[in-house]
């Protein structure tokens, strides 16, 4: 273990984000190959099984973690974890932000068809979405989109850029045509 | 008072009776007929308000004129149906649109599956929260302080030797001498018995009209002058105290 390694174990312990390699190297003033050994090094030693705080890449950067076999011990400390279960409309809204967002709340229930306030409220508390300026139609609406606690409660390693691609997850060309044709006839019955 | 922002105008209509900002989110949820709002009578209570107000914020009144501006165009599309450009889409259309609404509600709530099976995948996941206890971005380059005396000295030294005397000889001076203004109103009194402050300083920059504003003031003070001005920022208009005068305030 190098000075170094225990300046950044120190950085990543005391920070409540992510730090990414640039922010590291620059408060530890050290160069970023320097502080990506570390990382590794301390990676390896806070890995899952071998140490109660586990190495995360998450959200562009790394961050500490409770280790996946104590989460469920831990979970008593905290009140109110961000990561308590979500409801369908909380993980919809939750989609429909952190792949459209920013968006405000007459805008999130547009796509969803329902109103989007309740949940909207819920993830706020829990910390997953945020206020994120306003909007320039009228009435100004608040602006929301996910935030840091989204990226680590999911595992994206890169933030927003670790969510699959909407095609990917959309349903096929073939099934939407059918349902279009389908929707056709119905309209041309009702002429 | 500050403009009222138009959120909080209270409204007591014969449809509505309560906030602005509730109106606006009963219409919206389409729970308010927005073709039976009065928007007219909003705009008399708003303009009641205002006028109740001493300055105007032009922000929170543009904020009103946007907001109105928008209900009136919504209205007025519902109450005449049939315009150019809001033609009822025929029924293929409609079938259309609705297809392509239904496969984007469709992908999101694949990207919520997505998210709910990445979480069910990961378990729980906790860290720390709560704000950073992180000091702002150091400054580059700041000095750190030392715990070598010698360095304490230097650092003394280099306070204590005096600063650069700056020149400032390319500088014009400019100097707009009070007794100035004090000649050239006594001699304006003089000629015309009355004059218009604006008219007298009209011209001249900042600092001139500050100046001269400082003599009117000291010309109030020795008795000379009687100033009035009807409202605020109107004229001022400056008077001589003629001896008359003099002697009814002496008596």
């Amino acid at each position: 273990m190098t000075e170094l390694t225990h300046v950044v174990e120190a950085l990543l312990f005391i920070a409540s984000e992510p730090l990414t390699v640039a922010e590291l190297a620059e408060v530890a003033a050290a160069p970023p190959e320097r502080v990506e050994r570390a990382l590794d090094a301390l990676a390896e030693r806070h890995a899952e099984g071998r140490s109660g705080v586990v190495v995360e890449r998450v959200a562009g950067g790394y961050g500490l973690r409770a280790a996946a076999s104590t989460t469920d011990v831990c979970a008593r400390l905290v009140a109110r974890s961000p990561d308590r279960p979500l409801s369908q409309a909380a993980l919809e809204t939750l989609a429909v932000i952190a792949y459209a967002g920013p968006l405000s709340r007459p805008e999130i229930t547009r796509v969803r068809g329902v109103s989007a306030d309740g949940a909207v409220a819920g993830l706020v508390d829990r910390g997953l979405i945020e206020e994120a300026g306003r909007g320039g139609t009228p009435g100004a609406p608040v602006l929301y989109c996910t935030t840091t606690v989204f990226d680590r409660v999911f595992g994206l390693e890169e933030g927003l850029a670790s969510l699959p691609s909407i095609e990917s997850l959309a349903p096929d060309e073939a099934r939407s045509d059918a349902l279009r044709e389908r929707l056709a006839v119905v309209a041309a019955e009702r002429g | 008072m500050a403009t009222p922002s138009v959120f909080s105008l209270e409204l007591d209509l014969d449809l509505f009776a309560g906030p602005f900002d509730l109106l606006l989110a009963l219409v919206l949820r389409d729970e308010v007929d927005l073709a039976e709002v009065p928007v007219a009578e909003v705009c008399v209570a708003y303009l009641e308000r205002l006028g109740a107000t001493s300055d105007l914020d032009l922000e929170a009144a543009t904020e009103f004129l946007v907001l109105v501006a928008a209900l009136v165009e919504m209205k007025s599309r519902l109450l005449i149906p049939g315009a150019e450009d809001d033609e009822p889409l025929d029924a293929l259309e409609a079938a259309d649109e609705l297809a392509a609404r239904l496969a984007e509600y469709a992908r999101i709530r694949a990207a919520a599956a997505w998210l709910g099976d990445r979480r069910h995948d990961l378990g729980r996941r906790l860290f720390r929260v709560g704000p950073a206890p992180l000091a702002a971005p150091r400054p580059p380059d700041r000095e750190v302080m030392s715990s070598d005396p010698a360095a304490l000295a230097a650092a003394i030294t280099r306070l204590l030797r005096p600063a650069l005397a700056v020149d400032l000889s390319h500088l014009p001076r400019r100097l707009v001498p009070v007794r100035d203004f004090l000649a050239r109103f006594r001699r304006l009194l003089d000629e015309r018995g009355s004059f218009t402050f604006d008219d007298a300083v009209s011209g001249l920059d900042r600092m001139g009209i500050a100046v001269a504003f400082w003599a009117l003031l000291d010309l109030y003070r020795r008795g000379e002058v009687l100033l009035a001005q009807p409202e605020a920022f109107a004229a001022i208009e400056v008077a001589a105290v003629t001896a008359s005068f003099r002697r009814e305030a002496v008596a």
